[in-house]
């Protein structure tokens, strides 16, 4: 595996599987009384969020504390950062506290490439601007392949605000490397013009494709980056593409609602929808805890220079 | 050269015996749980179980236990060590736990395992069972059931092989080449 998780382009198929077996036996210890082991004693992780989060933040947190890291949590609001001090020196700051894994979430994408021209330590993206945001790709994998039981050959949409979604572009590189057949949904205006050569189809037709899905994942009509008019009204795109209760009947048997939260019920995704059995939204949250233990181990768990002592 | 040190025929023995020797220590298989450590310490505590409840007529729980959070070289290996699944479908707390592993070395195991068991619960009391004990002890643990103790070099090869997981059942040595301590 890579020395950094930056991009879904940096793992192969088989570091893909490797992370979603790690995760399994992860997903054990959530379960006992005593939720902690001792894998990473005396290692340093460093949670630097320069950007609004809860799920992604606290998921990261837990799951270094579940492995016995220190974890500092770091955010732009209470920090120098808030005075003024560039990127480069704050990374700085952090690598001369003796941090083992950076994980950082920035607005600016390609912010934890940058940083890890600065630091020696270990860097995890926990999503950076437009680009990628790798975890949560590898926690909906991990879920779609324990509930449906394997990734390749799988029917997924990813419907709604592609172009903006970080989320959508790591899923996407991510379940096309597992080999299964992707279908990015939306308004043209925010279906990202290069989406053919990632490999998936592309569809303005959100009813025709429902009744063919294992998957219906639902991304979050982004109403902050929505600063430019995209599309006509948030109703209009709730009436073409949000999941009513009406379509999700349409959607086969077994399959599995998703979003990566947070929700914007009543837009993309029906309340009632939201809360229904197939849609597995809670377990996504449950796996991410599983998934960055997993990353976590298998980054700091070897020696800090990769060669054995 | 490599040598047979337990054919088939010795592991089954070794292990019928085991099983008599845990239930007459423990005076029957009452509180009594098997926890096999992974990978092939598993499949010896499922077999032990096996004779146990051929003998007393009660079926003992049995649990896999993965002790890779619990070691000590986590750190010092290039590569992170690859994590199998601890499966313990029982209550350990009160229990008389036997840890069942196939080779007894350092010991660093054995501590790991200790350390595993003790954050799921509060067992009355630890054993260990081991198919072959091999000296070398860098920590200050005994088995107390032993299938064959085989004296080696620290540089030997010890193998132990078993049917659920190899195909066949046997213990082998090969000296290490050039060592002759």
């Amino acid at each position: 595996m890579n020395k950094h998780l930056l991009s879904m382009h940096d793992l192969t198929a088989e570091d893909v599987v490797r992370i979603l077996d790690t995760a399994e036996s992860f997903r054990e210890v959530g379960t006992r009384v005593i939720k902690k082991v001792p894998a990473l004693r005396g290692r340093t992780v460093v949670n630097f969020f320069l950007e609004n989060s809860t799920r992604t933040r606290i998921s990261f947190e837990l799951a270094a504390k579940r492995l016995s890291a220190d974890v500092i949590n770091f955010s732009a609001g209470g920090s120098s950062v808030a005075k003024g001090e560039s990127l480069k020196d704050t990374a700085l700051t952090l690598q001369a506290m003796g941090a083992d894994a950076i994980v950082i979430r920035h607005s600016s994408s390609g912010s934890p490439l940058q940083l890890t021209r600065w630091v020696d330590g270990r860097v995890l993206n926990a999503g950076d601007g437009t680009h990628e945001h790798p975890t949560q790709a590898l926690l909906d994998l991990y879920t779609m392949r324990e509930k449906l039981g394997h990734l390749e050959g799988l029917r997924v949409a990813i419907v709604g605000d592609v172009m903006h979604s970080r989320v959508a572009r790591s899923l996407t590189f991510g379940l096309v490397k597992m080999g299964a057949t992707v279908t990015l949904v939306g308004p043209p205006t925010l279906i990202p013009p290069d989406a053919p050569a990632w490999g998936v189809q592309v569809s303005y037709d959100v009813d025709s494709l429902l009744p063919t899905l294992d998957v219906c994942y639902m991304l979050r009509v982004q109403k902050e980056r929505q600063r430019l008019e995209y599309f006509p009204s948030v109703r209009e795109y709730a009436r073409l593409f949000g999941l009513t209760s009406a379509r999700a009947a349409t959607l086969p048997e077994r399959a599995l609602i998703m979003h990566p939260g947070p929700m914007n019920r009543g837009v993309e995704i029906d309340s009632d929808v939201a809360d229904q059995p197939e849609s597995v939204i809670e377990e996504q949250v449950t796996n991410g805890i599983a998934i960055r233990m997993a990353l976590l181990y298998l980054l700091l768990g070897g020696s800090r220079d990769g060669e054995a002592a | 050269m490599t040598a047979t040190v337990l054919t088939a025929d010795d592991i089954r023995r070794a292990l019928t015996r085991i099983a008599h020797e845990i239930i007459e220590r423990d005076k029957g298989a009452q509180d009594l749980a098997l926890v096999g450590i992974a990978d092939r310490g598993d499949d010896l505590a499922r077999r032990l179980a096996a004779e146990i409840a051929r003998i007393e007529g009660t079926q003992v729980p049995v649990g896999v236990l993965d002790i890779t959070f619990y070691r000590d070289d986590i750190g010092l290996r290039a590569e992170a060590p690859e994590v199998h699944e601890t499966r313990i479908g029982f209550d350990v707390s009160g229990k008389v736990v036997v840890l069942v592993d196939d080779v007894l070395y350092t010991g660093r195991t054995i501590r790991s395992a200790m350390d595993a068991l003790m954050d799921l619960g509060r067992p009355r009391k630890i054993q260990l069972a081991v198919l072959v004990d091999r000296g070398h002890r860098e920590l200050p643990i005994r088995a107390d059931f032993v299938g064959k103790n085989v004296p080696t070099s620290r540089g030997d090869d010890v193998r132990v092989q078993i049917v659920e997981a190899d195909g066949l059942d046997a213990v082998t040595v090969t000296p290490n080449e050039g060592d002759t301590a």
